[in-house]
């Protein structure tokens, strides 16, 4: 994996040294892990159901995939980016209709029963592609799963389908779960998706809703000499400032997914024994996108939408609303993918100036009070900085002329107003990029989803040219030809701008010095913790 | 005892009209909040459309409100509080796992405030003027005037964090399997400082009120009278001034009761106590409505009964007070 942008801006910065002694990957330092303990570890929210088969998401992910596992793990120095975990190896046949896995031998489920191909072709057929949010996209030409032997899966799709696409799927979409457990019944209301059963190295041992989950060591894990906790304890901790003081008082010994907020962490870096660690989440980029409603018709005019991202300073956003734990965004594909990323799209830079020039040549001159016309913005209340930028946001309109009036709503109605009803015309949204632009960054532009759908083009936009070269790549088998069609697809967005990306960040962990090996993938947050361990 | 049943039938018929206004009241208010419960899921999961149309679908979204607010009722005449959408388990059971922290909480604090409040009311109010009166009143005030959150924050940075003397939150050490008495000291010491931090709050309340009926009390006759009979000060500050004093209090304890159940939102929050205010908060960012229904009537049961057994304590405390005064 190549450099990994969201830090490099902070190392520059006044807290250097302390992050970048943290951040760098440090290859042959090898201090052998101590065996035992308990890690305490905060957690923001308590998802209900915990199965990763049916809900990819990172709040179901921080927890289970440390009980479930997947086929493959991302990884920064294996094979295009992946780790076996459940799989050992994967192949994807030339003509796109078939992927075959060569499966672990010698794992066993929780409950003491063999892993098989069978479960495989369960969870693949019964769950992620009719169930899972993100497998129904994904794996929606799956036609059936073949196996041959108990440790061989071969995927047939009904479709040619990028092997591409299914490789980079992996980490996030594959989690394996027990046929013989969820054969009975129906899926959705089995109480393993409460109390997970799966063939990771830590079981699942109980849940006290409002207190905390507790995970046991799997004593039969398939990992040699692995896991080295014995206990892995998330505590729930609803307030945002509580995260920081009970790492302080020693209470827990890591807090993940910035659960210390920003403002707190050049604080709690000075803080004797906690270390701040920006490694970890390169796999989890989210993207500071405004959407854009191109119903209105000052917005369908792309000399308006390039004269706001000319209004935009980046770097300012960048340095303000994040404290410099971001980077600036070019376009859909964020900096630090190391696939399909491309510097090489038109780039606005902060120029009021040419802004105020755009906004006339498009026929919306200055009324006698300054104001060329009036918009309504919606910033997503999801995370404190999409927040604060659109408070950034409306100043910065204001000042080529553009009157922002801000709505700020709570989560599910925000997601109604702009995804169902499209009561906006500019928006604040974060979507995440999943290790390929066809899981959920090409759907934010691309003409014809039906109301309703979240993190989706909402905006009325249709670009046919734009729809043609997103087709086309998803049908394109070539790995290479099919980035270079991703490429394509940056510059003709940034082009284009149907949104505008203004900044990419990731999260945050703040971590007692004592708890070893710590950010060592790239997805580390929300994979299985096996070979963590803590220092006495 | 007669009596205290008459009152008890009249109240609960009474009450159980207030329920049903609360009920459809808080469920027309959450259905004019905009989003639902698959709204309020998807933010963390995405999903295509026909995912979205199955979940309304077994969440029961895609019925109208009106047959979802009658099947609701309906279950409810069959003491059935019905499933929650977003933890997936019978409301009864959540709450009822809930409550007992809840209750501990405002019980402690409840008692904190008024037993601290009331005595200290009296210390003050035997000397009115005094310099300890202007003392006690002031200093009650300004912690009346602190918002809950920041009193609780300061709490947990002074004794949590710097010197460590008490935990930073939670109802009970995190996974310690202890049992009995252990588990009592153990609840005990968890609950010191958001006890204090609700507490703290409303002893202003009762201090004054306290201080301000034994200055009313100090101008009747019978204790010019307990005076004339050379009782000792303390004697008439206590036996008879402060006696007499108490009994508004009594009323201020039940009226008191909703408002501390609306405090412990904000301190459930800070010190991450898995109470009922959290709970409510939680549903209502899930839009959850039944089981925001499910704690609201509980709220409201709770509240109900404490005004009850208010009255009927107040009954037995003062003669005067009939049945049908109380009635209101």
């Amino acid at each position: 994996m190549s450099g990994f942008t969201i830090s490099r801006r902070t190392m520059l910065s006044g807290s250097a040294m302390l992050l970048a002694s943290t951040a760098i990957p440090t290859p042959g330092w090898v201090q052998t892990p101590k065996k035992g303990g308990r890690l305490v570890l905060a957690a923001d929210s308590e998802p209900r159901n915990l199965n990763p088969a049916i809900v990819a998401s990172n709040g179901v992910f921080f927890i289970s995939s440390k009980i479930v596992e997947t086929l493959a793990e991302a990884s920064y120095d294996g094979k295009d980016g992946l780790a076996p975990r459940l799989a050992l190896s994967w192949e994807g046949a030339a003509d796109g209709l078939s992927v075959t896995f060569k499966l672990r031998d010698g794992v066993k489920w929780h409950d003491g029963k063999p892993f098989t191909s069978a479960d495989v072709a369960f969870s693949a057929l019964q769950i992620w592609k009719p169930l899972q949010n993100l497998g129904r996209t994904v794996f929606k030409d799956l036609a059936s799963v073949d196996t041959p032997d108990d440790l061989t899966a071969v995927f047939k799709f009904a479709k040619p389908t990028p092997f591409q696409l299914i490789r980079n799927a992996l980490p996030a979409l594959s989690s394996v779960v027990p046929k013989h457990i969820y054969e009975v019944g129906k899926i959705e209301d089995n109480p393993a998706n409460n109390a997970p059963i799966g063939t990771g190295p830590f079981k699942f041992g109980e849940y006290k809703a409002g207190q905390y989950y507790r995970l046991t060591k799997n004593t039969d894990y398939w990992g040699k000499d692995e896991p080295y906790l014995d206990e892995i304890i998330y505590q729930v901790l609803p307030d945002r400032t509580s995260a920081a003081s009970a790492l302080e008082a020693g209470e827990i010994q890591l807090a993940a997914f910035s659960a210390v907020p920003l403002a707190d962490l050049d604080r709690i870096s000075k803080v004797p024994g906690l270390k701040v660690i920006t490694k970890g989440y390169e796999g989890l980029t989210y993207q500071l996108v405004v959407e854009i409603n191109h119903r209105r018709k000052e917005l369908a005019d792309v000399k308006v939408r390039q004269a706001i991202a000319h209004a935009i300073d980046k770097d300012f956003v960048v340095k303000t609303v994040f404290l410099g734990y971001a980077a600036t965004a070019t376009g859909p594909v964020p900096k630090n993918d190391p696939q399909f990323y491309t510097a090489d799209v038109p780039t606005y830079a902060f120029d009021v100036a040419k802004a105020n020039a755009l906004l006339d040549e498009a026929g919306y001159k200055k009324g006698p009070d300054g104001k060329r016309f009036t918009l309504k913005l919606l910033p997503a209340p999801y995370f404190n900085e999409t927040k604060q930028f659109g408070d950034y946001l409306r100043q910065a309109l204001a000042a080529i002329g553009i009157d922002a009036e801000l709505v700020n709503n709570d989560s599910a109605a925000h997601i109604k107003a702009v995804y169902t009803d499209h009561a906006f015309d500019l928006a604040v949204g974060p979507p995440v990029f999943r290790g390929d632009p066809a899981i959920s960054t090409t759907i934010l532009v691309q003409s014809g989803i039906p109301d309703g759908v979240p993190f989706s083009n909402q905006g009325g936009y249709k670009n046919d040219a734009l729809d043609a070269l997103i087709a086309k790549a998803s049908e394109t088998l070539d790995a290479s030809a099919r980035t270079d069609l991703y490429k394509e697809f940056q510059k003709a967005v940034a082009a284009d701008l149907p949104l505008i990306n203004v900044a990419e960040w990731s999260f945050i962990s703040v971590a007692r010095d004592t708890v070893g090996n710590i950010a060592n993938n790239p997805r580390w947050a929300v994979s299985n913790w096996a070979d963590t361990y803590l220092e006495s | 005892m007669n009596r205290a049943l008459t009152l008890l039938r009249r109240r609960l018929v009474g009450s159980v009209f207030v329920l049903l206004i609360v009920v459809i009241g808080t469920f027309l208010l959450l259905e004019a909040a905009p989003g639902d419960a698959v709204d309020a899921y998807i933010v963390s999961t995405g999903g295509d459309a026909g995912m979205i149309e199955l979940l309304r679908h077994r969440w029961g979204l895609d019925q109208s409100e009106l047959t979802r607010l009658a099947n609701y009722l309906w279950a409810l005449l069959h003491l059935d509080l019905g499933q929650s959408v977003t933890f997936s388990r019978p409301i009864r059971d959540v709450i009822l796992e809930r409550l007992p922290n809840t209750l501990l909480l405002m019980v402690s604090a409840t008692a904190l405030s008024f037993g601290l409040g009331s005595a200290l009311g009296i210390y003050a109010g035997a000397r009115p003027g005094s310099l300890r009166d202007r003392f006690l009143s002031i200093g009650s005030l300004a912690l009346y005037a602190v918002p809950g959150f920041w009193l609780g924050l300061v709490l947990i940075v002074v004794f949590a964090v710097d010197l460590r003397w008490l935990p930073i939150g939670g109802i009970e050490t995190l996974a310690s399997d202890k049992t009995g008495l252990d588990r009592a000291a153990d609840i005990a010491v968890h609950l010191i400082l958001p006890v204090s931090a609700l507490g703290f709050i409303y002893l202003a309340l009762y201090l004054r009120m306290m201080r301000a009926g034994m200055a009313e009390v100090w101008r009747q006759d019978f204790v010019l009278a307990a005076r004339a009979k050379g009782l000792s000060r303390r004697r008439i500050v206590l036996a008879h001034v402060a006696r007499n004093a108490l009994l508004p209090l009594v009323t201020m304890l039940g009226l008191q009761s909703a408002q501390m159940l609306g405090g412990s939102v904000v301190i459930e929050s800070v010190f991450s106590v898995p109470g009922l205010g959290r709970l409510a908060q939680e549903a209502v960012a899930s839009r959850d409505t039944p089981l925001l229904l499910g704690i609201i009537l509980t709220s409201a049961l709770l509240v109900i009964v404490i005004n009850l057994a208010v009255d009927i304590a107040y009954a037995f405390l003062d003669p005067r007070v009939g049945a049908s005064e109380a009635g209101a």
